[in-house]
């Protein structure tokens, strides 16, 4: 779509298109050359997640797997307290951070795009705060709180942060599908004696699907990536989520580095995000550009 | 209309407030036991005696806070305009709307949706001088002679993070600019090119001028991410060698829950935070200006 913009079909400048346009051939050789690159280091992983533990500490190494094997997985499967511990606790708080963002982002955004409020810039900007007050530097005092109150090492703990981080965008995002909705619609439930809060679940929420899986979506993904908070707030080797788990395997037994298993982490860590994406590749896009405000 | 207008006063702050709450209580309540903290002498074993400004005045002569800051700034005006010019590089990059153009697409924003530490941990191991993949290509090719030992010197390490996170985020500044060259009317290019304009000319006297604001926006996003930077570092380098490779907030990580020195890094955060609060205002007056028109 960008080269029809960019490059009007019209028979009368076809010629000089192709005059002035670097060549077709030149634009396929540069984007196999793109995918290529982009591609290699996630191919090469794999591969080398594959080979058998001692190909994949090979000096030098080897591009391609000798032997195939499943040896580097089953290692990591066994990791310290278990892959499934790990996998589950990163999997919990993704849960909890979507739930969260989805609980309190729908109402805020349906209260900011429908109702006539008085202060409503005031409120419009303390929910923008996460976003002028990075995390990163609020992570003591919330360790501190949460030590208190024994929320360290929880699901729930890591999840409120994670939920922080993401809350601005969802409210964004939410008070955006809101908007677009008709007013006749709206009308035509407040004559049906609908009370607000029935507003919102019969007509509004349903309406609004698109929005809430885009929500539900980067709450997925950054909670399942996000890496400080995590190294913070989950130091016990229980209660790790996956992106620890990585630089614990990294940092192994021994102090030596275990490749294989390294690189069979690193793919594991990767494919959740990865499919998730891929299924919902326009949500994502879509999200990504109407919040651009993350 | 009426009936919503009038309940609306009340009801409205009533849908809004457990957000406001969660905000209130973990973000806005934290900040203030922040600055609290900050103008203390607190540790991970108590103590927490007011101590004034002290905190500020020894970030003053803190000459390892100051280098982290400089080598962040020095990260963020290196990469941001890499990640701009091949973001916009890639989004003009023209061909018909054939399936190899759209899997072009799809490859490039892969590692956008991946973790940084999944990355980070990634390209570690492709930059290895012993197991790393780079390096035999590199060798391979005759570029080198001998792999490269990249952690060991802190303009190699740099280097080495920068192309790890070219890699990993360029996407995103593509993905933004092709949604903005769509919006461009399509009547002003078809009038360019009757009128002789070449595609260079098109694309750099039309599409870059009437994208500026999405570009801004970028630049701001990427910066800010950049200004922040921690987890490529602390997985890639740990800050070596020799200490010449750890951010700013690399630096309070290491006072705040390294050296447990709580006062002093939160006097850190409070300098952090009015850096990119210069940033996030301009960012979101900009949002807020492109949901008016």
């Amino acid at each position: 779509m960008t080269t029809a913009a960019l490059a009007p079909e019209a028979a009368a400048v076809a010629a000089r298109r192709r005059a002035m346009a670097p060549g077709t051939y030149g634009i396929v050789a540069i984007s196999i050359a793109v995918i290529a690159i982009m591609a290699a280091p996630i191919v090469l992983s794999a591969l080398a997640s594959i080979k058998t533990a001692a190909d994949a500490s090979a000096i030098p190494p080897h591009y391609l797997p000798r032997t195939l094997s499943l040896e580097n997985y089953a290692k990591v499967v066994g990791f310290q307290a278990g892959l499934a511990t790990y996998v589950g606790n990163s999997a919990l708080v993704a849960a909890m951070t979507i739930a969260a963002c989805l609980a309190l982002a729908a109402p805020a955004g349906y209260g900011l795009a429908r109702f006539a409020m008085r202060g409503k810039e005031i409120a419009f900007l303390i929910l923008l705060a996460p976003i002028m007050i990075p995390y990163q530097a609020i992570l003591t005092p919330l360790y501190l709180d949460f030590a208190r109150v024994g929320l360290v090492n929880t699901h729930i703990g890591l999840a409120i942060v994670h939920t922080l981080l993401q809350l601005p965008f969802s409210i964004f995002l939410m008070r955006a599908s809101f908007e677009t909705i008709p007013r006749e619609i709206e009308e035509a439930a407040v004559i049906d004696g609908c009370s607000t809060w029935q507003r919102l679940t019969r007509v509004f929420l349903p309406l609004a699907v698109p929005g809430l899986v885009t929500v539900a979506l980067f709450a997925f993904i950054n909670s399942w990536n996000e890496f400080l908070a995590a190294l913070i707030f989950m130091n016990r080797n229980t209660s790790f989520t996956v992106p620890i788990l990585l630089v614990s395997v990294r940092a192994g037994k021994f102090g030596a580095v275990d490749w294989g298993a390294l690189q069979a982490s690193v793919i594991i860590s990767i494919i959740p995000s990865l499919a998730v994406y891929l299924a919902l590749q326009r949500y994502y896009i879509s999200g990504l550009l109407s919040g651009a405000v993350k | 209309m009426s009936k919503t207008r009038s309940s609306g006063q009340w009801r409205g702050w009533l849908y809004v407030a457990p957000a406001l709450l969660f905000v209130a209580v973990f973000v806005v309540i934290p900040f203030g036991q922040l600055i609290v903290m900050s103008m203390t002498d607190r540790s991970l074993l108590g103590g927490g005696k007011f101590i004034g400004l002290m905190n500020y005045i020894r970030i003053w002569n803190d000459s390892g806070f100051w280098r982290a800051l400089l080598f962040t700034v020095k990260y963020t005006i290196v990469l941001t305009p890499i990640l701009m010019i091949l973001g916009f590089a890639l989004a003009l990059l023209p061909a018909d709307n054939t399936p190899l153009k759209r899997l072009t697409r799809t490859v490039v924003f892969l590692p956008v949706v991946i973790g940084l530490s999944s990355s980070s941990l990634l390209w570690f191991w492709l930059f290895d001088e012993q197991v790393g993949l780079l390096n035999k290509l590199l060798v391979d090719l005759r570029v080198i002679a001998q792999p490269i030992v990249w952690f060991a010197s802190a303009d190699l390490a740099f280097w080495a993070i920068v192309i790890s996170i070219t890699w990993k985020v360029v996407g995103f500044g593509m993905v933004l600019f092709i949604a903005a060259i769509q919006s461009i009317d399509r009547e002003i290019l078809e009038a360019a090119v009757i009128d002789g304009a070449g595609y260079w000319r098109r694309a750099f006297l039309i599409v870059v001028p009437l994208s500026r604001r999405i570009i801004l926006l970028a630049t701001l996003v990427s910066a800010i991410g950049s200004m922040l930077a921690f987890d490529q570092f602390y997985i890639m380098t740990s800050g070596g060698p020799r200490g010449q490779t750890f951010t700013a907030v690399y630096w309070i990580y290491q006072n705040s829950f390294v050296s447990f020195r709580l006062g002093y890094g939160a006097a850190l955060s409070i300098v952090l935070t009015l850096i990119i609060l210069a940033f996030s205002t301009l960012q979101i007056g900009l949002t807020a200006r492109n949901e008016a028109t």
